[in-house]
């Protein structure tokens, strides 16, 4: 049957399942714009930025597992989606973006709105296709989404010519995708998998270092499983929060600079580090040559790359987490390791990482543990990038896999937003609150409209202390106080959302915190809180920029429990 | 760690675009090559590439999992350690009087080298072997004056009759039918 590359693409996409698409028209996309009424299957969402798009495609592939699609018209519509490509691709997050390109005759000859995506993005994606012949689309978007979703997930870009898509083809989408060069490897070598089980089961001080791999693969029953028969402690990295629950006896918080004092003391103590489904990222491992050194470590991943990248690992096993995971369990004898959980539980509570000092002015901390109660701990939390970040990882406690979204590698200010659109529209059913603060949500802001316009009932924290706060504590401790550029002015944030058309509040007292979080979530749409916090509020603990994680800077002031700080977790 | 050269071979989809993906992640990575050749295999649509790496063992072996990782990359072998057939090609236009013309005619024959062009005052040598064999050529030339040098870079495969690249021959070639058809 004969169709327009459109209907092709349109057709292709209802074939791999495609629910929704963010994005915004142009010239370029015009012809498949025009093509989108004839599929109602495909729910498209017009952003306010292509930048927008791209982090709200990211945020639902998250949240769903599905692949998240975004859409862009020719030159700027494109290179606005590379900061989102780039957010994609370092959190192997499955995204498809769909570019439109200049007619094929004006390829090559710097027409208007011309850019060379494909080269433009060239490092950022996982694979990408400039697609010169309606014919080639299908085979084309099947191989697409193939590699998007499967081995290690990343963004896949396909570029298309105004008049490709205009152009008649026959139809015919392929049942398998045919690419010999593309074999991920899913089950680990055996002999690897022996020897890690023998480090494992002569282990005295073992400790596991869960990954997002872990969720990608959706291995939580075959980590709790190994974790349980041998009594292994787990951190997580900052990604891989909620593969594990964090309210598990066996859980011991998150990893790196801003990590638990004691999940870093015990990775520094561990004689056999087992790190799944991670990358060990600079801000995870703080110092190379001072992480754990007194452990052999054995890595599971299913990108061979990452093997030995950035650290020495004795056990190699690439492969599938779940799949690598299964014949590890086979082999590992149950086992107590009594005083290695008990140092940790000692460490824990000697370094509590997570309590909040008594204080007269509004603490962000406060803010995010309030949210945490209200919530019942059972939202999705979406957030910027900065000291709101890891309050958010901090002092909220994620039980659920997905339950906290963030972007990582890239560290992407303005992601909280147009993430937590998508996160929303994939998962209708969930409380979905966006923590950003007011650095970051002033870069995408205009998804406002979004939300207004689409009724997507996401609630807004914006943790207003107007520093870009982050940057403002490096400044304090390693720059003199000297705070170069750091203050903000924003709006009144209140206004602002009710110039889109978003009930707001304002809260600047303790006791108003609970109150307003409540009107929030009894609010059937969208709700937007600026909680003007103290502005000078430090995230600790804190691995200082070049030291180990062994030397754990913590909160300098003499701590005092507040009424509201109770650890989530019945300590042995 | 000392660093030595290597020899990597790729076999590679012969699509646009596949150059520059390895060339973009040798300069993203900062890994430094010394060479690289390509050009068609025996199989259809598929080309060969000889890439020199100049790094430690670790370093190599991660620049050939992260090429492996290119899409269009079917497969990279560092052939090192095998023992291997490896040659290049130079082409040296040598300043030649008539006083010079018959030494440097001499030292082209000892090499087992070919004079491809003859000029009013110079000769271009055409000569293929290793990069010692090569190196020592243009370094006898060179006291007559170089005018020009041009090398190809090295190609490589290992002896014997078993290639570590010989996979998927027949995938690829069922494959090249049905696209066709």
């Amino acid at each position: 049957m004969k169709m327009t590359g459109a209907q092709i693409l349109c057709e292709s996409m209802v074939r791999e399942g495609v629910e929704v698409i963010f994005g915004i028209l142009g010239g370029a996309v015009l012809p498949l714009y025009d093509t989108l009424p004839q599929y109602p299957q495909l729910r498209h969402i017009l952003v306010r930025h292509e930048q927008g798009a791209a982090h709200a495609a990211d945020g639902y592939a998250r949240a769903t597992g599905k692949v998240g699609v975004c859409m862009a018209t020719s030159g700027p519509g494109a290179t606005n989606l590379v900061t989102g490509i780039a957010n994609a691709h370092l959190d192997s997050s499955p995204m498809v973006a769909i570019t439109g390109q200049v007619a094929r005759p004006f390829i090559g000859k710097d027409a208007f709105q011309e850019v060379d995506i494909t080269g433009i993005t060239l490092p950022i994606t996982k694979h990408n296709y400039l697609v010169l012949d309606a014919g080639s689309i299908a085979r084309t978007v099947k191989e697409a989404f193939h590699l998007a979703r499967s081995g290690r997930p990343g963004p896949v870009l396909i570029d298309i010519p105004r008049d490709v898509f205009i152009e008649e083809a026959e139809f015919h989408y392929p049942s398998k995708v045919d690419l010999p060069s593309y074999k991920p490897t899913l089950q680990g070598h055996p002999a690897q998998i022996k020897k890690a089980a023998k480090l494992i089961n002569e282990a005295r001080q073992p400790t596991i270092i869960a990954g997002r791999g872990v969720i990608i693969s959706r291995a939580y029953a075959e980590l709790k499983h190994l974790a349980e028969t041998a009594q292994i402690p787990v951190i997580t990295t900052l990604l891989g929060i909620g593969c594990f629950p964090e309210s598990h006896i066996l859980s011991f918080g998150m990893l790196g600079m801003h990590g638990m004092a004691y999940a870093n003391m015990a990775v520094s103590a561990a004689d056999v580090i087992i790190a799944i489904g991670m990358r060990f990222d600079d801000r995870a491992t703080a110092k190379v040559s001072g992480f754990a050194p007194n452990a052999h470590v054995i890595h599971i991943d299913i990108d061979p790359t990452e093997i030995g990248k950035n650290v020495r690992v004795d056990v190699p096993i690439v492969g599938d987490v779940k799949v690598v995971l299964e014949e590890l369990n086979k082999l590992i004898t149950p086992a107590e390791h009594i005083a290695w959980v008990k140092q940790l539980d000692d460490w824990r509570k000697e370094h509590p990482s997570t309590v909040i000092r008594d204080s007269e002015g509004l603490l962000p901390q406060f803010v995010i543990r309030k949210i945490y109660e209200v919530t019942k701990g059972e939202a999705i939390i979406a957030t910027g990038v900065g000291q709101n970040q890891m309050w958010a990882a901090q002092h909220y406690w994620y039980d659920k896999p997905n339950s906290l979204i963030s972007s990582g590698g890239l560290g992407t200010m303005g992601f909280g937003l147009p993430a937590s659109i998508g996160i929303k529209i994939g998962c209708p059913d969930n409380t979905v609150w966006c923590v950003d603060g007011d650095g970051g949500f002033q870069m995408t802001i205009q998804e406002l409209a979004t939300i207004a316009q689409e009724k997507v009932a996401v609630k807004i924290a914006i943790i207003n202390n107007g520093y870009l706060g982050m940057v403002r504590q490096w400044q304090e401790l390693f720059y003199g106080k000297r705070y170069v550029a750091t203050p903000l002015s924003g709006p009144d944030y209140v206004k602002i959302a009710e110039a889109y058309g978003i009930p707001g509040l304002r809260v600047k007292h303790k006791e108003e915190v609970v109150p307003a979080i409540e009107q929030a979530m009894a609010e059937q749409g969208p709700f937007l809180i600026d909680f003007v916090v103290e502005p000078e509020e430090n995230i600790y603990p804190m691995v200082p920029p070049g030291a180990s994680l062994s030397e754990v800077m913590e909160e300098p002031e003499p701590k005092v429990l507040s009424d509201s700080a109770k650890l989530p977790t019945s300590n042995i | 760690m000392a660093t030595t050269k290597h020899t990597l071979v790729a076999l590679v989809e012969d699509k646009p675009g596949v150059l520059n993906r390895m060339a973009s992640l040798f300069r993203r990575r900062g890994f430094n090559i010394e060479s690289i050749a390509v050009g068609h295999s025996e199989i259809p649509h598929l080309s060969r590439m000889t890439i020199v790496v100049d790094g430690t063992t670790t370093m190599v072996e991660q620049v050939r999992k992260q090429l492996d990782k290119v899409i269009d990359v079917v497969r990279v072998s560092d052939i090192t350690s095998d023992n291997l057939i490896a040659r290049e090609l130079a082409l040296i236009k040598v300043k030649a009087t008539s006083s010079t013309r018959n030494e440097i005619m001499q030292i082209v024959d000892i090499f087992r080298a070919n004079i491809v062009d003859v000029g009013s005052d110079s000769v271009t040598v055409e000569v293929t072997g290793d990069k010692e064999k090569v190196d020592s050529l243009f370094n006898l030339l060179r006291g007559f004056g170089i005018k020009e040098l041009t090398r190809t870079g090295r190609i490589a495969m290992p002896r014997g009759v078993s290639s570590p690249l010989r996979v998927e021959k027949e995938s690829h070639k069922t494959r090249a039918k049905r696209q066709k058809a």
